[in-house]
């Protein structure tokens, strides 16, 4: 079986952004862009069952600016056998996204798609719904364990109070959660292998697929900000604080 | 036109969450119904009448929304649409899972985590973590959204008097099962409804230890949560994780014991009204946010603090 694995090019997680002064947004120039670690996990889910003889092919897609070709090879670096880049210098919303995805999927015809569960910058956790939504096809969000048989998907989600295992006609999608496992490391050999494998490009136009956004950002602000308290010297201190002045026990 | 809040519950009773997301819905100035889909669910479609500012709940009793699978609910979402101008739920498991595919199944965009209703079209949610906060004005026609709880107060759950309206069940989709569960099981309270959450994080060392933050809040009734660190190393389950990935919590009081303070665990706690850190490390992030920092050690200060509490 064919899998698919959307990824995006987002702000690295360990860098603290800024809201820009004049409120349009946050600041990303000169920082650190890396593959969003959700979909970090896809890719490895997809790779793990390359190797497990399971699935026949893994090719990874990331819709967005030229640049996103780092993260497909990156990607490639990973294992994934292919890359297809959708160029384009809009605000691509999840779902145009969603779209761009959907009319791949009918091209590509994948049994599985991996998404990850959301975009660490956006934080929307969206677009693997809304492809799902949009090919008629089951989901199976925040997955911590997949299994893949014949025409058929396991899938072990986070909920709320727990865990929840559903069982899911293939083709699907899934989201995957932070516990589904540990991406491994590209090492330079498959850093260099990857600089060969195929990467195709092509445009939104080309996919017949509108990505005009559908929410107008107004403005970024700060958040209000907290600042730093008292320090106390021992629990004595801080029990009559809490009682006392905060008021909270 | 009305708004239509999805109803989340476990069959008998709604969840907490629900009356927040009816508080949201109530800042769009418009007539609220709240749709109630589940199987045997008449006693939660009770309860639905009582809350202050519903006009109407709408019943969807049926075996396959026993679950919550979202191919079904949104497609009976869907079903209702066309009489509504908004489609609002919390952002929980399930309103994250259903909405985005109500969304994409109208055409319309989704607007996650919203945290502030500030018109019916422009809304403020958090990005980057919550590192920013986003003015968006939705150009849709149908608004579909979910909401932060955090961000809004419950409803009043007695003292309203809407009338249920038996809605027909829309066809099984028979895309996905339900095969089982598996929840955690605890006496305390909810973490993102408790008033006071105790959070361990890495430093707790082990997940015997973190019995010495069950004491505290077993004394503070306070619900417990954790750090991504504490969870990656196996000392408590996943579902008690805070942060941007895990709850989002905002309680009258927060302890983080043995928590450094990274961005993503700050993301799901730093709109606590006072918060207080125990830690060893004088210059860990947490402090920055602390009303109150006890720098020490866990091990001596945790079952000194339990004990003070008497």
């Amino acid at each position: 079986m064919k899998i698919l694995v959307p990824v995006k090019r987002v702000v690295d997680y360990n860098v603290k952004v800024r809201v820009k002064a004049d409120g349009t947004g946050v600041d990303i120039a000169n920082v650190k862009m890396s593959m969003n670690p959700f979909d970090e996990i896809a890719v490895e889910e997809a790779v793990r069952l390359k190797e497990a003889g399971i699935a026949t092919e893994v090719v990874a897609v990331s819709c967005g600016v030229a640049a996103c070709q780092e993260t497909i090879r990156a990607a490639m670096a990973i294992g994934a056998d292919r890359g297809i880049l959708v160029e384009s210098d809009a605000d691509l919303q999840p779902l145009a996204v969603a779209k761009l995805l959907k009319a791949l999927c009918d091209k590509e015809q994948p049994t599985v798609v991996i998404c990850g569960k959301q975009a660490i910058d956006d934080d929307s956790n969206q677009t693997g719904q809304m492809l799902a939504a949009l090919m008629g096809w089951p989901q199976a969000t925040f997955a911590s364990k997949v299994a893949l048989s014949d025409g058929v998907a396991n899938v072990t989600r986070e909920i709320d109070g727990g865990l929840e295992t559903l069982e899911m006609k293939l083709p699907a999608v899934v989201t995957t959660d932070l516990r589904l496992n540990e991406p491994r490391y590209a090492t330079l050999p498959n850093i260099m292998k990857a600089k060969k494998k195929p990467l195709e490009t092509v445009k939104p136009a080309d996919l017949g697929v509108d990505v005009a956004p559908r929410l107008a950002t107004l403005k970024v602000a700060e958040p209000p900000k907290r600042s730093a308290g008292v320090r106390v010297a021992d629990v004595a201190q801080l029990v009559d604080k809490l009682k006392n002045e905060a008021k909270v026990i | 036109m009305s708004v239509l809040v999805l109803a989340e519950h476990d069959n008998a009773q709604l969840k907490g969450a629900t009356f927040n997301a009816v508080t949201a819905a109530t800042r769009v100035g418009a007539e609220v119904h709240l749709l109630v889909a589940g199987s045997g669910c008449g006693a939660v479609a009770e309860q639905a009448t009582k809350i202050v500012g519903v006009a109407k709940v709408l019943l969807a009793d049926a075996a396959h929304y026993a679950h919550a699978a979202p191919e079904n609910l949104a497609a009976l979402i869907l079903s209702q649409a066309a009489a509504y101008s908004h489609i609002i739920a919390a952002a929980t498991a399930v309103g994250k899972s259903t909405l985005p595919r109500v969304a994409a199944l109208l055409d319309v965009a989704q607007i996650s985590d919203v945290v502030a209703v500030e018109s019916p079209d422009t809304f403020v949610r958090p990005i980057y973590a919550g590192a920013g906060l986003a003015t968006v004005q939705s150009l849709d026609t149908v608004k579909v959204m979910t909401v932060r709880t955090t961000g809004f107060d419950a409803a009043a759950k007695e003292g309203g008097g809407a009338p249920i309206e038996r809605i027909d069940a829309a066809a099984d989709t028979g895309l996905s099962q339900f095969i089982g569960q598996e929840l955690s099981k605890s006496s305390r309270p909810e973490l993102t409804s408790g008033r006071i959450v105790v959070s361990g994080g890495r430093g707790m060392g082990s997940a015997e230890n973190f019995s010495l933050l069950e004491a505290l809040a077993d004394k503070l009734s306070a619900a417990v949560g954790a750090s991504r660190a504490a969870v990656d190393a196996g000392f408590m389950p996943n579902d008690y994780q805070v942060g941007q990935t895990g709850k989002i919590v905002a309680p009258e009081l927060y302890v983080a014991v043995g928590i450094s303070g990274a961005i993503q665990h700050l993301a799901g706690m730093k709109d606590s009204k006072v918060i207080v850190a125990i830690n060893k490390d004088p210059e860990a992030p947490i402090f920055q946010v602390a009303d109150y920092g006890l720098v020490a050690d866990l091990f001596e200060a945790v079952p000194e603090l339990t004990a003070a509490l008497g």
